[in-house]
């Protein structure tokens, strides 16, 4: 038998407004109409701006020991962004820690977001009309869950469908690949979205996979891949159109690669220079999503400079609001931590709570010497006398 | 009422739930067609459809991180663990996430999944098919776990636990799956988790054990019985967590004295626990230092050894004999 072809493959790589500026108007307005409406494109447009600039408050709210360790998300904006436009709001977004612009644009509270690295659980509370997870830490797990959201949906014969972004670092996890593994051979219609950003702490993307793209990955999963320019909004958008068309009609999963560059540092823990050069993060920073687009608009006459300074002034304050908002929630009860550890929580935590000021972990009061009862008891009475006040 | 094994009882629990709830799916690795390596879920996917009863990909924490959402998704996944060796796999998704979810959400979203996973040695199996891992997830908050020793327990506190809003991790005793059979009732019943059994009431010494241990030391008993007649008070915790201690508690302050059986090793294993919970508690009552029968802070044997590692009624009668000296 001669030697045959058992598979070939190919992967679309999608560019529609370069960082010159060139609009590819075949793909990003066919038939003169584009593909997203100008009104849209100034709103989107807004909502990067109002996140780069929600960034670099958190970063200097950090700096300022007003909240614990932070992920920038500048320079990402437009991936997350262009999925959030694109899924019905009834879609489940399951992310990680980089998708600040897409679950502000689904209308999850900036607080929320504060909230959650200003080390408050009450932040990942997320009100169940967005339609999204709470930020993932441990890198690659939440996808598996992605698949269950969408494979629960569709038992109850609804259409959602699930998007869910992950980086080009998670992609090396176990459980990124039974999460492919799984949406492909049980036919749940998951959109996976890899956001290669470069960088995953200081492991560079060569180090978490020597092919060629990440887009590839899905390629032994059975799913179509694409890849984008991350940082084209048009791109992310086309991209996203494609894939959630197809993930809805046929319900399968399909696989996205979105290139973008992760400006700032890992987290504010990190400092990248230790081991990036300038001259590739300067070279990023002119592919920039946000000036690419603010650009664009100008030359379309949909954006002037008046417009841009009003925004700014708007923004500042509403991120503002959102820190204030962030800051002036009321503390939680010291006993918080307890309350919603389970549906019905048991007897012996409730002691460890109502215990926690006045008693030796697990003590039993009937066993104490009576010196020591006494002293609980004193305990007992300042604990009540402080809670009074 | 129907004369069970405890695999019948299990698969009569999961029939009854999953005809009362729509909500319950079933999953895991060769749970389908085949009915599970010990056909615990026998006849169930011709009955209720591969749509609620399906195999998975050879991937545990695919199996565990997809039931997360499923059950996030508002259903109540019941995933199958073949053994629990290969619960290694799954520990981040367990721990990490279906133990936390409740707890870093502040209750907006929940994990009501039940874990049934067969444990424990005593069946002659390849190695990584006889481990008691019990404790480590006694130590985590935000789980239940739960570990029948007879086949009427096991359709209570399984029914209860596919009613329960969080997650469950069920062992089953395999040495005991088919060990012996009891009546079982077919109507409907439930044992509260959280609850232990008085399995025989005894004023001498309190023994505390659970799963298939609890076997091993109703035969010591009855060896103590015909030799001197101590009268010994045999606890089935039922649960490890969360665990029965005021039964514990007060069993123990009657009888001054306590033996733990488990099977898992010595070190950390969860008759450290009630150990230190009897001292916290009954320290003024005890009669003699606790002893405990365990197996021991090795590796698993393979099943050559693996009786002389195994808690036997020889052990658990030495212990009560030591206990009852001082």
């Amino acid at each position: 038998m001669p030697i045959t072809t058992a598979y070939e493959a190919k992967i679309e790589k999608v560019s529609i407004l370069d960082e010159q500026g060139n609009f590819d108007e075949k793909l990003g307005a066919p038939g003169g109409k584009p593909i997203i409406p100008d009104a849209d494109l100034v709103r989107l447009y807004e909502a990067m701006v109002s996140c780069r600039q929600l960034d670099q408050v958190a970063f200097r709210l950090q700096r300022s020991g007003r909240m614990g360790t932070y992920p920038q998300n500048m320079g990402q904006e437009a991936t997350s962004l262009g999925a959030a436009y694109v899924l019905r709001k009834d879609d489940w977004m399951v992310t990680c820690y980089r998708e600040n612009c897409g679950l502000f644009w689904r209308g999850v509270p900036k607080e929320a977001i504060l909230l959650h690295w200003m080390g408050d659980e009450r932040g990942n509370a997320m009100p169940k009309p967005h339609w999204v997870t709470p930020i993932y830490v441990p890198l690659g797990t939440q996808m598996l869950h992605a698949a269950g959201l969408t494979m629960a949906a569709r038992y109850r014969g609804e259409d959602r469908i699930a998007c869910t972004f992950f980086g080009d670092g998670a992609s090396s996890e176990g459980d990124f690949h039974e999460a492919c593994n799984f949406a492909s051979n049980l036919k749940i219609p998951v959109v996976f979205v890899c956001q290669n950003n470069f960088w995953a702490i200081s492991t560079p993307s060569k180090i978490n996979s020597a092919a060629p793209t990440f887009a590839q990955r899905g390629l032994s999963y059975g799913m179509p891949c694409m890849q984008c320019d991350g940082n084209d909004l048009f791109a992310t958008v086309h991209t996203m159109r494609k894939s959630v068309e197809y993930a809805r009609s046929t319900g399968l999963p399909c696989f996205v690669e979105m290139v973008t560059y992760r400006l700032g540092d890992h987290t504010t823990a990190d400092d990248a220079t230790r081991y990036r050069d300038k001259a590739e993060v300067d070279a990023w920073k002119a592919r920039d999503p946000i000036i690419r687009l603010r650009s664009h608009m100008m030359a379309r006459k949909l954006w002037d400079d008046a417009k841009e300074a009003a925004l700014a002034v708007r923004v500042e304050q509403d991120n503002a609001d959102a820190v204030a908002r962030a800051e002036g929630i009321a503390a939680p009860a010291r006993s918080d931590f307890f309350d919603s550890m389970y549906a019905d929580v048991p007897h012996d935590v409730i002691v460890q709570r109502d215990t926690m000021q006045t008693h030796s972990l697990g003590q039993d009061p009937s066993q104490l010497p009576p010196e020591a009862q006494a002293r609980a008891a004193q305990l007992a009475a300042e604990a009540a006398a402080h809670a009074h006040h | 009422m129907a004369n069970l094994n405890l695999v019948q009882a299990i698969n009569l629990a999961l029939i009854q739930e999953m005809e009362k709830n729509p909500d319950i799916v079933l999953l895991g690795e060769d749970i389908g067609v085949n009915g599970g390596v010990f056909r615990v879920t026998e006849g169930l996917q011709k009955r209720f459809g591969e749509k609620r009863v399906f195999d998975t990909p050879l991937a545990e924490s695919g199996i565990i991180g997809l039931s997360i959402g499923l059950a996030m998704g508002g259903l109540h996944p019941v995933p199958e663990i073949q053994f629990e060796g290969f619960l290694g796999p799954a520990y981040d998704q367990i721990c990490s996430h279906a133990a936390r979810m409740r707890s870093r959400t502040r209750g907006a979203f929940t994990v009501p999944m039940t874990i049934r996973i067969p444990v424990g040695g005593g069946i002659h199996a390849p190695e990584l098919h006889s481990d008691s891992p019990e404790a480590i997830y006694a130590h985590t908050p935000g789980l239940k776990v739960v570990m029948p020793s007879s086949p009427y327990d096991a359709k209570g506190l399984l029914v209860a636990a596919l009613r329960e809003p969080d997650p469950v991790l069920f062992f089953e005793p395999k040495r005991i799956y088919r060990a012996f059979r009891e009546e079982v009732p077919e109507d409907e019943y439930t044992l509260p988790l959280g609850k232990a059994r008085t399995v025989c009431e005894g004023t001498d010494l309190t023994i505390v054990s659970w799963g298939a241990s609890v076997i091993q030391c109703m035969q010591a008993i009855e060896k103590a019985g015909q030799e001197g007649g101590s009268s010994i008070e045999l606890i089935d915790l039922r649960t490890i967590y969360p665990f029965d201690m005021d039964a514990v508690a007060a069993s123990v302050k009657k009888t001054g004295r306590c033996v733990v059986v488990h099977e898992a090793p010595l070190t950390c294993g969860f008759g450290s626990e009630i150990a230190a919970r009897i001292m916290e508690r009954c320290f003024l009552e005890l009669e003699a230092p606790v002893q405990r029968v365990a197996g021991f802070d090795t590796t698993m044997p393979y099943y050559k050894l693996e009786l002389d590692y195994l808690p036997d009624a020889h052990r658990v009668a030495r212990a009560i004999h030591d206990c009852l000296a001082y």
